[in-house]
């Protein structure tokens, strides 16, 4: 292999058409086809030459990464005049055309409005150099701290749970050592026991963290959690935290308290959300104590006055959310968890509550799941909210309970039909399709298509058009991923960790799956600056992106204009100064497709960096548009 | 006899002039610079032999009284090529200069050579001018080395390159060296091994050959057809190779001068080379055997064939392994006696902590220390070898600290690591590219790319500078506190920054007594700063390319430094110009070190060889071979034993300088290693990586064997594989590189690094 590599080294130089181009550049007309062999020969051997010297450059500069400076120095040590002043924001700073045979490099050079540079506030000053300490190891040990790496990297936590043989200790690395020790002396491997002793700063830090996850004080509870989310030391406490919450569950359920479970639905969020842990070994503690606040039959104290359906939905997304990150061929988890659902959605006494809990947690699961499993069992549940709407008035309780059925039903199978069928929509065949939510269905999937038309007609209203794929600005709330998208449960507020999070900088959306995105940065002109990436089905159903706007209520509530009609009231009561609208044109057909029209779920903000990267390569156009 | 030393060294610097004239002379300029280890080497040799009787310090002088007849008939030549140079160059007034100098009587020539670099010394500090005076004056083994190697400069590059001018059928390269190869694979195993050896460095000077006679098309042929045979720890050198394709190239082209220059040393069995001559000459192949005559040189042993295991432990470097006599000369190795300082009895908050008559057992254990230092060490210099500064009142003080401190100090083993405190510099945006810590571990110094220069305060103790002049009048002499006094309360802080590079710093180091700080650039300057007033005091210009590292010596007072010119040169603080350069080097010297006696300097190369340098008289003793990529970091342990390098390729070798043996090899980074320290009582060696991790590996362990006469009277070293044993721990970072390391006085152990987000 390193032969072929080295092979190829050998025999690279510079195209002779370059040595042409480069010629024509600086007025040269006619080179020699003889000259241009002999000058592109030269000049790969003195660019080769140049990168060696500037490869020391970057060694003793203690970097991984070659930079514009080695060049320079390296050109230096050639006696060479260095390229002054050549940055690029770029990668590479190049334009390609192609046209009427002619291929063309360029620099892109925009045009500049020199009062919007004027008017934009400089940018901070770059933080000085700084030094700061922290202990890498006590007495041979190394401390679980935030500045450390994590103690037990993922995958090693993997090996642990998966096969506990194999367990090595951390800080030693190579197992092979071990192992090969083990079979020399012809021992017999035991399976170690895995101590779970807690030092007593991870104690105190324990103590700490729960009493502020389910304490009063929403602030304390916001840093606890993004603690819980960020924390790479965690791993040790992992046990704990997972009795806690299914503890907590257990007796929250009982007591009936709604504001408990919801708290303590976020700490498994916030544990999900945390990359350095590997929460498969703890699932079985974890999952039974989500189910229950999907389905319980009682979730708080008042049922008719109390929205703990807004906890299903939370819960259900957190389902949603572990199946997908979770599920294998051995564990089965959405298979199973199905199951569990459809099992109690079909038995005919399950009362309205876990009806509602057990077709969220399907609908979460995805358009197949709802296309299989729901849509043709629309016409029996229709049938059964009609005799609790229109049949004699039992109790107001039923009656919340079903009309909250009818619009879960409405939400999430509107955009599933509006794929699946072809158009027109006519009421009537929806009505013996569907039975007795089939008018109100149907008005739903008029409304999503509509939308999606006036998304079509925004996208063709684009001014500026670029064809190379370049780094796009961004921004999504990342913060609690699970309430970005449209249907931000109201009771949850947004935690204030909110704003800490999305002051890093160009954190991404969601990577392929839909069509059209619209991502739109509002910065108000007060204190916070909040971003939120709205994400919508291509073709129709207007109605989950408008109504999850309003629904979120908190003080950070997003801003969103989607067009002029829509929702000038909202761009008036709050001073925006830009809208960055970037989106991806549909490619084609895929928009009509049935299949991608989904309300994709929302990313989980751990695969935040693999996101941006995707965006950079996929996004084959953006589009900017002015302020309104 | 001075003349020498002076002339080549004033012809180099006359030719660093012309080179910035013009580019033309680059190529001459390249040549002097490394021609010179050829001859280097075979006159250090030469040199050791007739020393070896005559070698005790005091009797530096003598030797080169007795200086070969040749040599003078040399000089002439030497000094008629050096002037046609110049004149060549319309350089008259030079001219003139030299020829004037040349007419001289040796001795007094002598004198004018002292006089000539002691003009410099502005410094009104009579100590120092002695010192390196008499530094200066001690030169004489040494010059006969300079010498030859201006005898052999051919005034013209084309001449080196003519070697290469004797023509073949190219047609037949191919076949010769198939045939070769073939043969080779043939051999009986146990010669195999070594006869392989040959491959790369005659697979490198036929592909030279065909480039230079401008078969151009059949050298491609010919790399692409034998490149991958070779060991993969020449690829570097064969990526510079195979970019090489014309003629023209070869001009100016270090590495290909490299291997013209330096003959590739081959160290092979009498047995092996017996077969590989009779079947060469049984083939008639002259090609390959002009070649293996005129550009290798084998070193031929008596006894069993090495094994592959240990000729590739020893091989990868640019030139192949060292001579054995290279590594023959005796080197002092032991430490300087300490200084008797009387400890103040005080102790008072010692005695405090224990009253129950511990300072009655302190008291024999100082005794016993003093009777340690008081018995000579046999390896030791004498304590005049080198001029030493006197220890200054505030010198002595410290010595008292760092006793104190020594008691306080934690025994370490594999059963007691050390805490590790990591510095992590924030913000630095990947630009940091030095960092020392002052040995009290008091102060941190931090290079960066924008030319800075930072000092952080890690005590609570602010940084203050001395007041203006202005202020300072107005401060009462007499008064007690008058030292105090003298400092700026106002603008003291926590960090400073020192401005005055045009280059990235590469280099940094305290000096001991923390007064002073240095800065090497990649703007070819070496600055000394003063922690008092935090002002540039003096910029030492002499390497005109990037100096990679320097470091001041333990005692204080000299440094050494080394840069891209391929050139160590070592300095004393109060002079402008270098008191000695050592030059043999083959590539960029990366880091250099001092040997805690500071009779000895050791030089890190892009060469992949460590060159151990007497500063006494400049000859180079020790040449260690055995890495597979630059060396960028070296460590010697506290006791001037051994010596720890670490490379580009992430393993740490072990070195015993006595003996001039490998004795250790620690493999388990995965990426360059930046950093190497001992700790205080060479137990623990750590190492610090841009894998962004601290190893720790057990010292006393590794450097516990046994050297029988055999191994040593060879140089045949049987490593173990054992790194897995000696780590004793390996800890990661988040994302930061560990790029310096150090155990405070207690056997604390501080890193530091520039977090990568």
């Amino acid at each position: 292999m390193a032969e072929e590599r080295r092979q190829k080294q050998c025999s690279v130089t510079l195209p002779t058409e370059s040595m042409k181009a480069i010629a024509e550049s600086i007025g040269v007309g006619q080179l020699q086809e003889e000259s241009c062999t002999a000058l592109s020969e030269e000049v790969s051997y003195r660019i080769k030459e140049i990168a060696q010297d500037a490869l020391k450059f970057m060694h003793h500069g203690k970097r991984r990464k070659l930079t514009t400076s080695d060049i320079d120095n390296a050109l230096k040590l050639k006696n060479v005049e260095p390229l002054y002043g050549f940055q690029s924001q770029e990668f590479i700073p190049f334009r390609f055309a192609s046209g009427g045979g002619r291929e063309l490099h360029f620099y892109e050079e925009k045009e500049v409005d020199l009062s919007d540079i004027i008017n934009t506030p400089l940018p901070r000053v770059p933080l000085d150099v700084s030094l700061k300490a922290h202990w890498l190891s006590i007495d041979g040990t190394q401390p679980s701290i935030p500045e450390n790496p994590p103690p037990v990297p993922k995958e090693q936590q993997k090996v642990e749970s998966t096969e506990p043989l194999k367990v090595v200790k951390p800080g030693q690395e190579e197992d092979g050592s071990i192992q090969a020790k083990g079979k020399d002396k012809g021992l017999i491997r035991l399976k170690p026991r895995s101590t779970h002793e807690l030092s007593v700063e991870q104690q105190l830090y324990y103590k700490e963290i729960t009493e502020a996850c389910v304490g009063s004080c929403e602030a304390k509870r916001a840093e606890a959690l993004q603690s819980i989310a960020t924390d790479p030391g965690l791993y040790q406490m992992l046990p704990r935290f997972s009795t806690f919450i299914s503890e907590g569950v257990r007796v929250n359920v009982v007591q009936n308290n709604l504001a408990l479970l919801i708290y303590l639905m976020r700490m498994v969020k916030a544990l999900m959300d945390n990359p350095t842990l590997y929460l498969e070994k703890y699932l079985h503690e974890l999952i039974p104590a989500v189910v229950t606040c999907i389905v319980s039959k009682q979730l708080c104290l008042r049922p008719d006055v109390d929205n703990h359906w807004a906890l299903r939905d939370f819960a259900a997304r957190l389902m949603a959310q572990s199946c997908k990150t979770f599920s294998t061929t051995t564990n089965n988890i959405q298979s199973r968890i199905t199951k569990t659902f459809t099992k109690s959605w079909l038995d005919d006494k399950t009362q309205w509550t876990t009806r509602y809990g057990c077709i969220a947690g399907l609908a979460e699961l995805g358009p197949d799941v709802i296309k299989t499993l729901i849509l043709p069992r629309l016409t029996v549940e229709g049938a059964r909210i009609k005799a609790v709407m229109e049949g004699p008035v039992i109790s107001n309780i039923d009656k919340i309970g079903a009309d909250h059925v009818q619009s879960l039903l409405l939400k999430h199978c509107a955009s599933v039909i509006a794929k699946l069928r072809p158009q027109p929509d006519v009421v009537d065949q929806y009505r013996t399709d569907y039975g007795y939510l089939g008018p109100m269905l149907c008005s739903h999937v008029m409304k999503a298509r509509t939308q999606a038309a006036l998304q079509a007609q925004q996208v063709n209203r684009t001014t500026l058009t670029i064809t190379q794929p370049r780094p796009t600005l961004t921004v999504s709330q990342s913060g609690l991923s699970g309430s970005t998208g449209p249907r931000t449960p109201s009771i949850i507020k947004v935690p204030s960790s909110l704003a800490l999070m999305s002051q890093r900088p160009g954190t991404p959306s969601q990577p392929s799956p839909p069509a059209t995105k619209y991502i739109v940065m509002a910065t108000s002109s007060g204190a916070a600056s909040t971003q939120q990436v709205i994400t919508l089905s291509s073709s129709q159903s207007a109605s989950p992106v408008t109504t999850s706007v309003h629904s979120a209520t908190s003080a950070l509530q997003p801003l969103v204009k989607l067009d002029s009609g829509g929702s000038t009231g909202l761009t008036a009561s709050r001073p925006l100064q830009k809208y960055i609208v970037v989106s991806l044109p549909p490619s084609a057909s895929s928009s009509l497709e049935p299949k991608s029209t989904v309300i994709p779920t929302p990313i989980p903000s751990a695969s935040l960096d693999g996101g941006l990267k995707l965006e950079r390569s996929d996004s084959p156009g953006v589009r900017t548009q002015s302020p309104h | 006899i001075r003349l020498p030393v002076f002339s080549s060294a004033h012809a180099h610097f006359i030719c660093k002039m012309a080179a910035v004239q013009g580019g033309l002379v680059d190529a001459v300029e390249e040549k002097t610079i490394k021609s010179e280890p050829v001859a280097d080497a075979t006159a250090n040799n030469s040199a050791n032999d007739a020393r070896a009787p005559s070698s005790s310090p005091g009797s530096g002088v003598s030797p080169g009284v007795n200086k070969p007849a040749a040599g003078a008939a040399e000089d002439q030549q030497t000094l008629l090529a050096v002037l046609q140079f110049l004149r060549k160059n319309n350089l008259s007034e030079s001219v003139e200069i030299l020829r004037r100098e040349a007419g001289l009587p040796e001795d007094s020539l002598d004198q004018k050579g002292g006089d000539s670099t002691g003009t410099g010394l502005g410094g009104p500090e009579a100590d120092g001018r002695t010192d390196a005076g008499s530094l200066l004056s001690r030169v004489t083994v040494s010059s006969s080395a300079p010498s030859k190697a201006v005898a052999e400069d051919q005034p013209d590059v084309n001449v080196v390159l003519s070697a290469y001018s004797q023509q073949g059928d190219p047609a037949l390269y191919e076949v010769y060296y198939s045939g070769l190869k073939k043969f080779i694979e043939t051999v009986l195993d146990c010669h195999r091994a070594e006869l392989s050896q040959v491959f790369y460095p005659l697979f490198v000077h036929m592909y030279l050959e065909l480039v230079y006679n401008n078969h151009e098309n059949k050298a491609k042929a010919f790399f692409e057809k034998f490149s991958g045979d070779q060991e993969c720890y020449y690829q570097d050198d064969l990526r510079v190779l195979c970019s090489l394709t014309k003629k023209e190239h070869m001009r100016g082209n270090e590495t290909l001068l490299d291997f013209r220059t330096s003959k590739f040393v081959l160290r092979i069995s009498r047995d092996s080379y017996q077969l590989l001559k009779r079947h060469l000459q049984e083939r008639q192949n002259n090609q390959i055997w002009n070649i293996i005559q005129e550009h290798l040189y084998i070193d031929i042993f008596d006894g069993m064939p090495r094994s592959k295991g240990q000729i590739d432990a020893m091989s990868g470097s640019l030139a192949g392994e060292a001579k054995r006599e290279a590594n023959k000369a005796k080197v002092y190795y032991g430490l300087l006696k300490e200084p008797e300082i009387e400890l103040p009895l005080d102790d008072e908050d010692e005695e405090a902590e224990n009253e129950e008559g511990k300072p009655k057992k302190k008291k024999p254990k100082k005794d016993n220390m003093g009777s340690k230092s008081k018995k000579q060490d046999p390896n030791a210099p004498s304590q005049t070898r080198i001029p030493l500064p006197e220890l200054k009142d505030s010198d002595k003080l410290d010595k008292i600290m760092n006793m104190k401190e020594a008691t306080k100090r934690i025994r370490l083993g594999p059963d007691n690591l050390p805490s590790i405190c990591f510095y992590s510099f924030l913000n630095a945006y990947q630009g940091l590219t030095a960092v020392d810590l002052t040995d009290d571990s008091s102060l941190i110094a931090g290079g960066f790319a924008d030319s800075t220069v930072r000092v952080w305060s890690v005590t609570p103790k602010k940084l203050r500078k001395v007041k203006s002049a202005a202020d300072l009048n107005m401060i009462d002499k007499e008064s007690d506190d008058v030292l105090e006094r003298i400092m700026d309360e106002k603008t003291a802080s926590e960090s400073k920054i020192l401005y005055g590079h045009s280059g990235p710093v590469y280099g940094i180091s305290f000096s001991p007594d923390r007064n002073y700080l240095l800065s090497s650039s990649e703007d070819g300057t070496i600055r000394l700063w003063s922690l008092q007033t935090f002002t540039c005091l003096v910029g030492y210009k002499g390497h005109n390319y990037p100096v990679w590292d320097t470091q001041f010596s333990p005692h204080g007072y000299y440094f050494v430094s080394g840069g891209h010119d391929r050139v160590a040169r070592l300095w004393a603080t109060d002079h402008y110009q270098p008191l000695r350069m050592f030059s043999g080097h083959l590539a960029d010297i990366t880091c250099t070190r001092f040997h805690p006696n500071s009779n000895y300097v050791v030089t890190g190369s892009s060469d992949r060889t460590i060159r151990l340098w007497d500063v006494l008289n400049g000859n180079c003793v020790r040449i260690f071979t055995g890495h597979k990529g630059p060396i960028h970091a070296l460590a010697f342990s506290p006791n001037g034993k051994f010596l720890a390098s670490g490379a580009t390729d992430g393993r740490v070798l072990l070195w015993d300088i006595g003996h001039g043996l490998m004795v250790g090899e620690l493999k388990g980074h995965t990426d360059t290693i930046y950093s190497l320290r001992f700790s205080r009582d060479s137990e623990i060696l750590a190492s610090g990586s841009m894998d962004n991790t601290v190893r720790l590996w057990d010292a006393t362990k590794a450097f516990d064997l046994e050297t029988d006469d055999f191994t040593a009277a060879t140089g045949h070293i049987h490593l173990q594989d054992n790194s897995q044993e000696l780590l004793l721990g390996s800890y990661m970072t988040k994302s930061t590189p560990v790029i310096h390391l150090h155990f405070t006085r207690r056997n604390l152990l501080l890193a530091a690094g520039g977090y990568n987000p």
